[in-house]
């Protein structure tokens, strides 16, 4: 690996066209960010996912100029820009209230930043005009911003940054200021004029479905350190700690020892199942883990599951449960329950909502088993 | 609200009846305004209208021999259109009372714009820092102001202490100890209205402006300046419209170059006792006065409008 980024031409390569470089925020004694390295390709969308307070806002100004890196590098393209003052780096942001200025018009708030460039009027007339016409906002060029709905000044955010055909887009928790169905619409809209402005962006958000869905790639943040960074199946399906398998998404979690230790599979005791693991782990006997399992991995039946049902015939007598459906939450494209397991502990399972399930219809009090496939689960350490 | 019901045979009853508690209480202020403002205000008016022989003044309307008489005399009006002097002093005034406005602007808004963007916790001392001054007596703090510039006062004696100079400066009795005093007295008047709206200003509308471009002192010219138009506005009259009416500072720190119409019309009504020039001197200033106040009143209706998005 070269220690320099750069090549002969001087430009970075595509997949490190932004390279985080051990970068820290300490405010006081606190380290809001804490020691993050990160490499963005060229043309990704990427997620900083988290909580409040987690430190993604915070890395977010660092990479926009608004906040003095306490230590550590930034590079774009190449190009060391951590002590650049903001307005000098070729990097827009995109504000979580648009900050829209409310006394020019959308135009001019487009025109904006290009007069800072010194761009010749023509070029700027054409140039907005360009814009307007991607967001879809050319009949509205000559009002004020208090004069739009939300959704029309998020367009005019969103022209405002793209003006200048920036290196590296940023995006503050963009739709978060939408309603649902708006922000159902807008995550494909915006995900597509991204894509083929063909831009690099970063986004900063709190809602791990609008990370799902519109990134490449995710950063899962707490404490101002990742948690794991990769692509949404990766996070969502294999996670690499408690913390993330609990953050995104539902999760049933197992308390368990490790009973056989195999390179091929797993056995793992629990208060609730024996687990049996389809695929080998680092670890050793009598190692306490946790078994992550998702909702949706969970097939509930009336009747005990038979060696027939199962992916091999050695998993029979493990991965099942048995107990009492506790609640039922419908949410129209599938249906969540709630079912308390002898042992006391509830787990979530969820089913598509299909007619073909009619005849299995599971209602309150029911009794059911749970049972699911060894290659579902994942096995965690903390 | 419908007017027109209200003009009925018992409309103005039902008027009355509707929403009485209301009514009332905004009644009062009008009430108010009306015996001690419109009333005298119209008081004025007739003095400066009416035909008088220095004691007595005539009524405006009389009926003789079946013949009802109208004298509206115009001859005060005419005279301070025509007359030099007078002219010169309204211009004079409205000369001083917009220097006067300038400079306050100048230095008022620094002040505001430094009280705006300290920290919360600094803001509420540094308000009461500002209005301190009104604490004491306005006669008081304009009249120190003779003690400093005079020529045997502070100033002069220090430089000539320093040896800096041979002779007093004169500074007392000119336009330049007058500008000062008015200044200093109508500076909070700036400071405040500004201070009020640049405290509104949303700053990441400043972020915004540096991540698209522009530096620090651009964005002040190209965000921070136009968003406080309406408490430029505001400020500039609640200067400018007192000033040039004011007959304290520049009875105190004025001189006979500094022409006001204030002093003027002290004279005319304690020195002349010519109650009917006064009037109309006093009319005529509110006259000129009418027109900025109607700005004021656009930008305070304005203000409601745009906000920061």
């Amino acid at each position: 690996m070269a220690d320099s980024v750069a090549n002969s031409t001087g430009r970075s390569d595509d997949s490190r066209f932004v390279r985080i470089d051990r970068l820290s925020k300490h405010f006081d004694e606190v380290a809001a960010v804490d020691d993050v390295s990160l490499d963005i390709k060229k043309g990704e969308i990427f997620a900083l996912l988290g909580s409040s307070g987690c430190g993604k806002s915070t890395l977010l100004r660092m990479l926009a100029g608004f906040e003095l890196p306490t230590s550590g590098n930034i590079y774009l393209d190449g190009a060391d820009i951590a002590k650049m003052p903001p307005y000098e780096r070729p990097i827009n942001m995109m504000f979580q209230s648009y900050a829209l200025f409310p006394h020019l018009t959308v135009w001019e708030n487009v025109a904006f930043g290009l007069k800072r460039d010194g761009m010749p009027k023509e070029q700027i007339a054409e140039r907005v005009e360009s814009m307007l016409g991607i967001v879809k906002l050319k009949p509205y060029a000559k009002r004020k911003p208090h004069q739009l709905s939300g959704g029309q000044q998020q367009r005019v955010a969103l022209a405002r940054c793209f003006a200048k055909s920036p290196k590296l887009l940023l995006l503050d928790e963009p739709l978060g200021a939408l309603d649902r169905k708006l922000r159902e619409q807008t995550q494909f809209e915006l995900v597509n004029i991204i894509k083929k402005v063909g831009v690099t962006c970063v986004m900063v958000t709190h809602d791990q479905e609008e990370a799902m869905i519109m990134a490449d790639r995710i950063a899962v943040m707490q404490e101002g350190r990742f948690l794991q960074v990769g692509h949404p199946r990766e996070i969502y399906e294999t996670p690499s700690c408690l913390f993330v398998a609990g953050f995104i998404g539902d999760v049933n979690l197992f308390k368990g020892t490790v009973e056989v230790d195999e390179p091929d599979h797993v056995v793992i005791g629990s208060p609730e199942c024996r687990h049996y693991v389809s695929h080998g782990i680092t670890g050793t006997r009598e190692m306490q883990v946790s078994i992550a399992l998702r909702p949706e991995k969970i097939c509930l039946q009336k009747h005990e599951p038979t060696i027939e049902q199962r992916e091999s015939p050695a998993e029979h007598g493990y991965n099942c449960v048995r107990g009492t459906i506790d609640g039922i939450a419908y949410f129209g494209q599938f249906t969540l329950f709630h079912v308390k397991l002898d042992s006391g502990t509830v787990i979530k399972a969820s089913r598509e909502n299909a007619a073909r399930h009619e005849d299995t219809k599971l209602e309150r009090g029911q009794q059911v088993y749970a049972w699911w496939d060894g290659s579902d689960v994942v096995v965690l350490l903390n | 609200m419908n007017i027109a019901k209200s003009i009925g045979k018992n409309g103005i009853v039902r008027f009355l009846k509707r929403d009485w508690g209301k009514r009332s209480v905004i009644g009062i202020p009008y009430f108010f305004l009306i015996m001690l403002f419109t009333v005298p205000f119209l008081v004025v008016l007739k003095l400066s209208v009416s035909e008088t022989d220095g004691i007595h003044f005539e009524d405006l309307t009389s009926y003789a021999d079946g013949i009802f008489n109208i004298k509206i005399k115009l001859s005060n009006y005419i005279f301070l259109g025509t007359d030099p002097l007078y002219v010169e002093t309204y211009w004079s005034s409205i000369k001083f009372a917009a220097i006067n406005t300038v400079i306050c602007l100048i230095i008022g808004y620094p002040f505001a714009y430094f009280m705006a963007r300290s920290p919360a916790s600094m803001r509420p001392a540094l308000l009461m820092l500002v209005s301190l001054p009104f604490w004491t007596s306005y006669l008081l703090r304009v009249y120190a102001w003779k003690g400093l510039l005079d020529d045997n006062g502070v100033f002069n004696n220090l430089l000539m202490w320093m040896h800096l100079i041979d002779q007093p400066i004169k500074m007392m009795y000119t336009g330049f100890s007058m500008t000062i005093g008015m200044v200093y007295t109508y500076v909070p008047f700036m400071i405040l209205p500004l201070y009020s709206n640049l405290v509104k200003m949303d700053l990441r509308l400043l972020e915004a402006a540096n991540d698209l471009g522009a530096t620090p002192w651009k964005a002040f010219w190209l965000v921070t300046v136009p968003l406080s138009k309406n408490g430029i506005v505001a400020g500039a009259m609640l200067v400018f419209i007192p000033s040039v009416g004011e007959y304290v500072i520049p009875e105190l720190l004025g001189g006979p170059s500094t022409l006001m119409i204030g002093r003027v019309l002290w004279d005319e009504f304690f020195s002349n006792n010519d109650w009917a020039m006064a009037s109309s001197v006093a009319v005529t200033m509110v006259g000129l006065i009418l027109i900025p106040l109607a700005i004021f009143n656009k930008y305070q209706a304005d203000s409601g409008g745009v906000r920061g998005v």
